[in-house]
């Protein structure tokens, strides 16, 4: 058989697809289970980081003991047991036509244009059973990407215990300032909400004068980065707001958290 | 013996994919921020370029001509696909930080030139050398790159603070520009001209 013949051609080109197809889906399925469990881990930690509860060194699962995730219907303000709570994807179920819910384009401060009807937040319980902390995932535009970080609310609904991102793409030393721990470190204490119940929470273009009655609500922005502070503000502000978590908010407020 | 050194010790600087050849410039730009991200490319492209060297040179008498592309650049994305594989499951941090840049290691020109242009008319033994010199040679240019970006740009390497930096309270302010890709530009450019004053025989003669 000739080294150019269709024949010959045929065979080396099947012979090298089934031997590379054996590998790669070898390798592909002996280590998925590993994949996942990373996967899984990393999630958590971000939870954990977020909440200002990760310690270094300990297992990631035992710090993860107390942490209940719970799927929430935000278009019916309740928990749900529609899908499962572990498993559940809010990115790809922000795409699927089913049960994602298109912001209307006035409310749409995070510029996300379509989200989840479903989310899965994280409650952290006392061991009498009360809420300590709450835990909710937040997206939205910066710059460039579309930032993903987690909020952590104290016991009020309103007081920030931690906020912060685990995927983003802003500019480093820039917008990527934002994982800056001495920046993150401003938000524990800052409120969510006003007296009244109004989204108060913002960035600010430069520094948070310490001394007016507004500063609780506000964060310092990030030199050379507005655009992205200003992304950081507005996607809080769709996340916290009427059209978001704020109902179940005040729904978990007044009747607590139910089994 | 002296073919087999040459082959190996070439391409760290008489013939330096990166420095002579200029070819791999995107992954040097692209992840050379940080020191432990690139020792992670470096082993991962040492790796694929070895072993695509090696699958290519076994059968080269076997690959039909017309499609001996398409075969390298397969056998080259299996390597890189089970690469990523690994990394995924074994250094997940890294891997996410390196995120499409080791699926990228396929469009590494360095790879298909070594495949084409070496492992097709060589023996296993020599191609296996040639391999692991020319991904050496790759690691070190990029290994300088980040020495320099990491250390200028956030005052740091492998992650442990060289410099102190003036936003942690210390006295060094970081060149931001370190942390942007076209800084990796800049350095490779000077790195080759170091080389050619060091090496006069790779200036280009002018037309």
């Amino acid at each position: 058989m000739s080294r150019d013949s269709t024949a010959k051609v045929l065979t080396v080109a099947f012979l090298l697809c089934l031997i590379c197809s054996i590998l790669v889906s070898a390798a592909a399925v002996g280590l998925s289970s590993r994949q996942e469990q990373n996967k899984i881990q990393e999630k958590r930690k971000n939870i954990l980081q977020a909440a200002g509860l990760y310690e270094e060194g300990r297992p990631i699962e035992a710090q993860f003991e107390k942490i209940q995730p719970r799927l929430v219907d935000l278009q019916q303000v309740e928990f749900s047991r529609e899908f499962d709570p572990t498993t559940f994807d809010s990115r790809s179920a922000a795409r699927d036509p089913e049960i994602r819910y298109r912001i209307p384009p006035e409310r749409d401060l995070a510029n996300i244009k379509f989200r989840s009807r479903y989310k899965v937040v994280y409650l952290m319980m006392d061991n009498d059973g009360n809420l300590q902390q709450l835990i909710l995932p937040v997206h939205g535009k910066g710059l460039w990407s579309t930032m993903y970080g987690f909020i952590a609310l104290a016991d009020d609904l309103s007081t920030i215990n931690g906020f912060a991102f685990y995927e983003h793409g802003e500019t480093p030393g820039l917008g990527g300032e934002i994982d800056n721990p001495s920046w993150k470190k401003q938000w524990p204490g800052k409120k969510v909400y006003g007296p009244s119940g109004e989204t108060r929470i913002d960035v600010l273009k430069g520094t948070v004068d310490e001394d007016s009655a507004n500063a609780v609500y506000q964060v310092d922005g990030l030199a050379g980065a507005t655009l992205t502070a200003r992304g950081v503000g507005n996607l809080l502000r769709y996340w916290m707001g009427e059209d978001a978590y704020k109902p179940f908010l005040e729904k978990l407020k007044e009747e607590g958290v139910k089994p | 013996m002296s073919k087999a050194k040459d082959v190996f010790l070439d391409p760290l600087f008489n013939k330096n994919p990166i420095g002579l050849q200029i070819l791999g410039i995107c992954s040097a730009l692209a992840v050379t921020s940080k020191l432990e991200t690139v020792v992670a490319m470096c082993l991962a492209v040492i790796f694929v370029i070895t072993g695509s060297n090696v699958s290519i040179s076994l059968i080269r008498r076997q690959i039909p001509s017309n499609i001996r592309i398409i075969v390298e650049i397969t056998i080259i994305a299996t390597l890189v696909i089970i690469v990523d594989e690994f990394l995924q499951a074994y250094a997940f941090g890294i891997s996410k930080q390196l995120s499409i840049f080791v699926g990228l290691i396929i469009t590494n020109c360095i790879v298909l030139g070594r495949a084409e242009g070496f492992a097709m008319k060589s023996p296993p033994g020599l191609s296996f050398l040639d391999g692991v010199g020319n991904g050496l040679g790759y690691s070190l240019v990029l290994l300088l790159v980040a020495f320099f970006r990491e250390l200028l740009g956030a005052g740091k390497l492998l992650g442990m603070t060289i410099l102190s930096t003036t936003s942690e309270g210390g006295w060094y302010l970081p060149n931001g520009l370190m942390l942007l890709p076209p800084s990796a530009f800049f350095i490779i450019g000077l790195l080759i001209w170091v080389l050619r004053t060091w090496k006069t025989d790779q200036i280009e003669e002018e037309n």
